[in-house]
């Protein structure tokens, strides 16, 4: 689905190109899902997870919970990132992190998004 | 008092017998035992001092900001509240006896006959009203001036809060500390969250503070409450900022001196006994 996505813009992004519109360029960026989940990562009214977690590109980060890097290594399974981010009480009941699917702080797309975000780190 | 004890062990009550013993003393001492232990060589009464006793380049341009603390004309409006008669010509002094450096350290108090925490602010407002006049209102303003006022008139003296073995008492006691570790808000976070579990580190820019030792400088003056007053007011009761916090983690703030603030404040204050009284303080 994504990918279908990403491959459209890609495809539109080229032909436009050719029109000489140049920012197009912007515009399929925008519709990247890795920017578009980092734009939702960093907006501090939506997931503002620099408010815990240090994350390549974002300045005054808290340090409350461990940085996000080598995600990939430490979450192979994506769908096991997501679950994370969508509820952190299923691995810590206690946890600090705010539970972004079950009290609406992000939509089920917005979590797909920053998934796809957090997952390139 | 042992007997009873081996009596119930014998019976197999252990649980039981273990909770009876765990009251507000016991949370005391587990909550101040592990502050210390988080923060080793900490001074007691540096507690008081919030974020300035953790981070030593916060703590000088604090330092420089008390030379000439910005909170000093308004406790001095304070005091011509406290001294100026009401219309009835009687005066605060009427109702919190003649001297002002003896008022703070009685409050907040479980008030026996109406059953209920009696916070300063609220025996502020009691007084003007059985004099006649209108109360104040309750975050900012006169209220903080004169809480402000005795305050700093009770400088050097410890916070004493008494938690009388009264069912009623300890129910709000407990009620108090049920809302300090509750989750709240669409963030899920409860006080203790920042302020017991994290304090600190940084959450983005903001150091959080120990909560022990969080009232002994209430009321406080905000640079942050600074700007938005036209006048450069910027104190501000500890139920304000009850509020703030509230709605940091997108909770509904309850009103000021609601039965939960108040309960919250009984074992909020409570948990700072011993420490010395610093207020008002200063703080961003
Ligand atoms: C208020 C603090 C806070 C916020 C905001 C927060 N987190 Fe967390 N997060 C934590 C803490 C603390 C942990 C460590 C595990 C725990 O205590 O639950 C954690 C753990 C994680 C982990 C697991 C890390 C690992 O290696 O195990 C991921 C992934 C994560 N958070 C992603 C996010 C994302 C994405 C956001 C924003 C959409 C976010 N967090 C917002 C506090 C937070
Ligand atoms: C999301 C984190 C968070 C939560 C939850 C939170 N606070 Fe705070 N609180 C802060 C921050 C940030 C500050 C300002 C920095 C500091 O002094 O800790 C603060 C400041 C305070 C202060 C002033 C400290 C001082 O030295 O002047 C008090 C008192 C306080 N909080 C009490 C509470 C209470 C009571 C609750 C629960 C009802 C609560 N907080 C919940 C983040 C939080």
């Amino acid at each position: 689905m994504t990918s279908n996505n990403h491959r459209f813009s890609g495809l539109a992004g080229s032909l436009l190109l050719a029109a000489g519109l140049v920012i197009t360029a912007q515009a399929s960026a925008a519709e990247d899902p890795v920017s578009a989940g980092k734009k939702i990562a960093f907006d501090r009214k939506k997931g503002n997870c620099l408010a815990c977690h240090q994350i390549e590109g974002g300045t005054l980060a808290g340090n409350i919970a461990p940085p996000l890097l080598a995600m990939k290594h430490r979450f192979p399974d994506k769908a096991k990132l997501r679950a994370q981010i969508w509820d952190a009480r299923k691995n810590n009941p206690r946890t600090i992190m705010p539970p972004f699917g079950p009290h609406r702080i992000l939509s089920e797309k917005e979590i797909d998004l920053v998934t796809e975000f957090i997952h390139s780190l | 008092m042992r007997k009873i004890a081996t009596l119930l062990l014998s019976a197999g009550l252990v649980a039981v017998s273990t909770q009876a013993v765990s009251g507000p003393k016991e949370d005391l001492e587990k909550f101040r035992t592990y502050f210390e232990q988080k923060f080793p060589g900490l001074q007691l009464d540096e507690f008081g001092n919030g974020v300035y006793a953790l981070d030593a380049s916060k703590r000088l341009q604090w330092e420089a900001m008390e030379e000439f603390p910005p909170y000093e004309e308004f406790v001095d409006k304070g005091r011509e509240i406290w001294e100026k008669p009401f219309k009835n010509g009687k005066r605060f002094a009427d109702c919190f006896g003649k001297d002002p450096s003896k008022v703070r350290v009685k409050y907040p108090r479980w008030d026996a006959e109406r059953q209920q925490v009696v916070t300063l602010e609220l025996a502020i407002n009691d007084c003007r009203k059985k004099n006649g006049e209108k109360p104040f209102k309750w975050k900012k303003g006169p209220i903080a001036w004169l809480s402000a006022y005795l305050g700093y008139e009770a400088r050097g003296q410890k916070i004493d809060v008494k938690i009388p073995n009264d069912p009623k008492a300890l129910e709000a006691y407990e009620k108090g500390k049920h809302f300090f570790y509750a989750k709240r808000g669409q963030l899920n976070m409860a006080c203790a969250d920042c302020h017991v579990k994290y304090p600190g580190h940084f959450i983005r820019g903001n150091l959080l503070s120990p909560a022990l030792g969080h009232v002994t400088h209430f009321p406080v003056f905000r640079a942050k409450w600074e700007k938005k007053s036209k006048s450069g007011d910027g104190l501000g009761t500890l139920h304000r900022r009850y509020g703030g916090c509230n709605k940091q983690v997108r909770a509904r703030p309850f009103p000021a001196q609601s039965e939960q603030y108040r309960n919250l404040e009984f074992f909020h204050q409570y948990m700072s006994n011993g420490l010395t009284i610093n207020a008002p303080g200063y703080r961003e």
